[in-house]
């Protein structure tokens, strides 16, 4: 029968009162806890995915944008850009630049990226074959690892790849030739994971073999921001004769380099420098003022959404306080209303041998509980939320969150909750231990 | 035993209250007689070092208790003294064999399981041991009252009104009761009422007057 105890039953013995105050600790808790789990896990899957990248060039639009799309595949691309204009940037021997990955972005296979690129995105990411080989000719494609296993694709498998960005069996290229899987990859913990690679030229293969009418103006990275405007376009009704589907490419096609196609477009180029010097930062505003594209480096435009992202977080932050110091005062005040219906309680407790430290100490106990118990179940709260949105984030940008976590942020909470619960019961324990059993006793 | 001398008690802003010297022999009944507002609880929480005499002695046994201060009177209290209120109250969100180890703990006891189910036994409440306080009927609650106040072997039994709320025969019920089981622990008794039914019972009776009068 000690104080624990008795404090516990306490408790418990208005178990809606106590409900109301754990429920609120427990959302206070859990939110900053949620916020932390976020904001750590959103920054190191951004950290991870930095690759060394120096510079994207892409279409002109939105820095921002053109760096979600092209370094994490979550953003729609901001256009396409031609291999003619590419050129200087993909062509080896570029003073300043020591590495440049093509990548050609549009189409997906149930829900993930193909992405058309050469081999050497492969050593920004670290990532080596586990099973199979890299693609080679058209058509053959490398299995990022996440990308197997959720789709539980195999080597051999073939599928057609589908139109633009989100699942949507209506956008199939039906009339387009198999995509083969050749290899998968070993797990990279990147966004390399969950993406499908194959050469630049099977992206080309897929849509230029659509003798369009409106090719000119189809950019197909248009398409692609979430909606479907092209009921025009029916995939379906195509004249496959009009298609230039010829079952073997011929073979010299597939050996001219890249940067020497003509009237071919890709996407965005990831650029490594050779060093961070003057030059290398003059690049980006040349690109920006003398061509069509525009060059964003990843570490600002990154730098610009945590900020954007920081007064959001703040925001959130300063509500979970609010409702922290909230709970604080309902610990308080439902210890201190319920001081006057335990009132003859507490004498009877002092006329059975209980000291005023004791007295005190079990009013402090319940704080105690109360906060302690609220911040558990709020970290709960947190964590098995952050595993539910994990789900969702999986679902539609294919990063990997996680619940099953505890970071040493986290720790504060353990630790400062109960100092709360403590805080909140002090006055009421004073007062409890104030108790004048004589006149308490006298008054019943 | 217990005894008191030339004791005093003053409420704030009022005239002080002057007790009788009280002499009871160990293991002694004795009935403390006095209509109501003549100061027996008073006296009773004197006794009981629930309040600090203004003046004059207690001793119980060997101890002087109004000298006793803080955690050191509380757990002399726990000890040496039982309680049983006219209206018995308990820790509500205890169950009855809680509230019995309750009292061994806060008194600095150790907690005697076989001891409190052999008490409750002997006042016929053995059965309701697992039973929520409120759950009990009068008479049940005032049974548990007094093994409560038993429960650590007091050597002073005060009992306040304890007959008060009943009738007659669960009157002589519960005062044949407290007779027995401070016999049973060798304890002074010493019951404070108004009710003239138990007059008869005790040859030691002490009459609360007139108190604002040095006696």
């Amino acid at each position: 029968m000690n104080n624990f105890y008795l404090s516990w039953k306490n408790i418990f013995a208005k178990p809606l009162s106590a409900l109301l105050t754990l429920v609120l600790f427990a959302l206070g808790v859990g939110l900053i806890s949620l916020l932390i789990l976020l904001q750590n896990q959103l920054q190191s899957q951004f950290d991870k995915n930095l690759a060394g990248i120096d510079l994207v060039v892409g279409a002109k639009g939105s820095k921002l944008q053109l760096i979600l799309g092209s370094m994490y595949h979550v953003d729609a691309p901001t256009g396409n850009i031609s291999i003619e204009e590419a050129r200087p940037f993909l062509r080896p021997g570029h003073p300043f630049i020591e590495n440049s990955v093509p990548l050609s972005l549009g189409d997906s296979h149930r829900g993930y990226r193909i992405i058309g690129t050469q081999e050497n995105i492969l050593g920004l990411y670290g990532a080596e074959i586990a099973e199979g080989k890299l693609w080679q000719e058209v058509m053959e494609v490398t299995l990022g690892a996440g990308v197997a296993r959720d789709l539980d694709l195999r080597l051999g498998d073939r599928f057609k790849s589908s139109h633009g960005l989100i699942e949507d069996d209506n956008l199939i290229h039906e009339d387009s030739k198999d995509f083969r899987v050749v290899g998968i990859l070993q797990p990279t913990g990147s966004v390399l994971d969950q993406l499908i690679l194959t050469r630049t030229e099977s992206i080309w293969e897929v849509h230029d073999g659509h003798a369009h009418d409106e090719e000119g103006e189809h950019d197909h990275a248009d398409h692609d921001h979430g909606k479907h405007e092209h009921d025009d376009h029916d995939h379906g009704d195509h004249d496959h004769a009009a298609h230039v589907h010829t079952d073997s490419l011929p073979a010299a096609k597939t050996e001219v380099p890249l940067w020497e196609n003509e009237g071919k477009s890709i996407t965005s180029l990831l650029l490594q420098f050779k060093g961070k010097g003057f030059q290398t930062l003059n690049l980006g505003r040349q690109i920006d003022e003398n061509t069509d594209m525009i060059a964003a480096s990843p570490a600002i435009e990154l730098n610009r959404l945590y900020a954007n992202m920081g007064v959001g977080i703040d925001g959130l932050t300063y509500l979970a306080y609010l409702i922290i110091f909230v709970s604080v005062l309902s610990i308080f005040i439902s210890l201190y209303s319920s001081l006057k219906d335990r009132k003859y309680e507490l004498a009877l407790l002092r006329t059975m041998g209980a000291s005023r430290g004791r007295v005190f100490g079990l009013i402090l106990t319940e704080g105690l509980i109360l906060a302690f118990l609220g911040c558990l179940v709020g970290l709960l709260l947190s964590h098995v939320g952050m595993n539910i949105l994990a789900g969702y984030m999986k679902e539609s940008y294919r990063y990997t969150f996680t619940g099953m976590t505890f970071l040493q942020e986290e720790w504060w909470l353990v630790i400062g909750a109960p100092i709360l619960g403590l805080v909140a019961a002090f006055i009421p324990a004073v007062q409890a231990s104030r108790t004048d059993i004589s006149e308490t006793l006298g008054e019943s | 035993m217990l005894q008191t001398e030339n004791l005093t008690f003053a409420y704030a802003g009022n005239a002080p209250l002057y007790f009788p010297d009280i002499v009871c022999a160990a293991g002694e009944h004795a009935l403390l007689l006095g209509q109501s507002g003549s100061g027996k609880t008073t006296l009773l929480h004197l006794l009981g070092g629930l309040l600090t005499p203004t003046g004059g002695s207690i001793r119980v046994g060997n101890t002087e208790i109004s000298k006793l201060s803080g955690a050191a009177a509380d757990r002399f209290r726990g000890q040496n003294i039982g309680i049983i209120f006219q209206k018995a109250h308990f820790v509500k969100s205890l169950n009855v064999e809680e509230n019995l180890l309750l009292a061994q703990n806060l008194a600095g006891e150790k907690t005697d399981k076989s001891r409190i189910k052999e008490l409750l036994t002997r006042l016929n409440v053995g059965h309701k041991i697992k039973a929520k306080t409120t759950a009990l009927s009068q008479g049940e609650q005032q049974r548990v009252a007094i093994a409560r106040a038993l429960v650590n072997r007091p050597q002073i039994i005060l009992a306040d009104e304890p007959t008060s709320a009943l009738d007659d025969a669960n009157t002589e019920e519960v005062i044949q009761l407290l007779e027995e089981q401070a016999r049973a622990v060798s304890a002074t008794l010493l019951v404070v009422t108004h009710d003239g039914r138990l007059k008869d019972r005790f040859a030691n009776r002490i009459l609360l007057t007139d108190l604002t009068e040095k006696q």
